[in-house]
């Protein structure tokens, strides 16, 4: 049996010392700083790639992914209507959470292809911004339908002004314009660093997961059943599209990561200001209860083995 | 007597709310508020602040009984329903009233 990378045992041991109700928590400013920190990292690996390479090239990605992110919710809201017995706001609410894409998960891939030296198209933080909002417009058209009563001002400054996207978006842009040269002097806070400030984010990600499994227990069957099924579905057409747009092995993995893992931060927030009828409590038990550590310990190892085949069988 | 007498209105809510209701109190004419950070226990569950899902505020404003309530009534009627909130009045004493 392979071991059990680091990182992963501190989100088990946050798991568990969550569940054994221990005190332990991480203060919120650390949270808050290390969540920084991991997403500027992030944005800046992105960032310096996109220096290297002519932007319009990737055009073509962007809009796919752009349309991805829209797409997913339509697909996963009559699974939770109709078999799923869901009301309208809450299916919706729900199916915005898994169109739109979890840094965290992100995080942990690009940390697992790293220490297994598997190469993949390092733009892909672009892909991962870009994937943060369109659900949530989907999620609202869901709820609302064309109404007006969508208060679209309010609603774009949560979308677009949400800490998440800022930082996302600050970290590429500043990637870009120092280029790699640049940020040296930087690389030690934020890349040498990376795998133990994860290992932090992760502790808390495991005290927080274990919070949604009270949630769990009461909703029950079908939030488990869809928070294991959807992404994996999602996978599959994250790794169809990884093939068609003629990324590599590792590429297709990660894009069949993003598509497969579902937001806790950007979209509970903003479907709280949006759609505030829907509960809180069933997405959040859905996307960090299940799907969350789910795709952590066994969807990442599973999305890459699914991209190597794909690639395999269509000579890719 | 010593002091004027005004109302305190406080909102303990969701952290997700606070810039909406900021602008609320704006608009409704209250002219300042303090807000904290809180965690407690209620019809909604524990909330724990321990990240933004499940942060609430607690929301103080000291003004004029009527714009008290013109608040109070707005925020009831437009996001209890939906939203974890607590609403309570009580009656204070101020020493310096053109503030409020």
């Amino acid at each position: 049996m392979i071991a059990l990378d680091p990182i992963l045992l501190f989100f088990l041991f946050g798991l568990a010392a969550g569940l054994l109700r221990s005190e332990l928590r991480l203060p919120p400013a650390v949270y808050e700083l290390v969540s920084m920190v991991l997403l500027l990292a992030i944005g800046m690996k992105g960032g310096v790639e996109l220096a290297r390479q002519p932007f319009l090239v990737l055009v073509p990605q962007m809009l796919a992914v752009v349309a991805l992110g829209f797409a997913l919710p339509f697909a996963a809201y009559p699974l939770l209507k109709g078999p799923g017995r869901l009301p309208r706001a809450d299916a919706a609410a729900i199916a915005a959470h898994y169109g739109s894409v979890s840094v965290g998960t992100y995080a942990v891939a690009a940390a697992y292809f790293a220490s297994r030296e598997i190469p993949f198209e390092e733009h892909m933080p672009l892909l991962l911004a870009l994937m943060e909002v369109p659900a949530i417009l989907a999620g609202i058209l869901l709820a609302r339908g064309f109404s007006r009563d969508v208060e679209l001002r309010a609603m774009l400054h949560e979308v677009f002004l949400g800490k998440g996207i800022v930082l996302l978006a600050g970290g590429l842009a500043i990637g870009w314009i120092a280029g790699d040269a640049g940020l040296a002097g930087v690389k030690p806070l934020f890349f040498d660093l990376f795998k133990g400030i994860l290992a932090l984010f992760l502790l808390e990600m495991g005290l927080i997961t274990s919070t949604q499994f009270a949630s769990l227990r009461r909703h029950g069957v079908v939030l488990v059943l869809f928070g294991l099924a959807m992404p994996l579905a999602s996978a599959l057409v994250g790794t169809a599209m990884g093939v068609a747009l003629g990324l590599s092995p590792g590429g297709t993995a990660m894009l069949a990561i993003l598509a497969a893992s579902a937001s806790y931060i950007a979209v509970p927030a903003a479907m709280r200001i949006s759609v505030p009828e829907a509960n809180p409590t069933l997405s959040l038990a859905a996307s960090l209860g299940v799907t969350f550590p789910f795709n952590v310990l066994v969807g990442i190892p599973l999305y890459h083995a699914l991209a190597v085949r794909a690639h395999a069988l269509l000579g890719g | 007597m010593l002091g004027h007498s005004r109302r305190l209105l406080t909102i303990v809510t969701e952290a997700a709310l606070e810039g909406r209701l900021v602008q609320e109190l704006e608009r409704l004419g209250a002219h300042g508020w303090t807000i904290t950070d809180a965690r407690g226990r209620g019809s909604r569950g524990v909330r724990n602040s321990a990240w933004d899902a499940s942060a609430n505020v607690r929301i103080e404003v000291v003004c004029e009984p009527a714009t008290a309530e013109a608040i109070a009534d707005h925020l009831r009627e437009r996001y209890a329903p939906n939203y974890a909130m607590i609403l309570f009045l009580s009656d204070v004493l101020v020493l310096r009233p053109e503030k409020f």
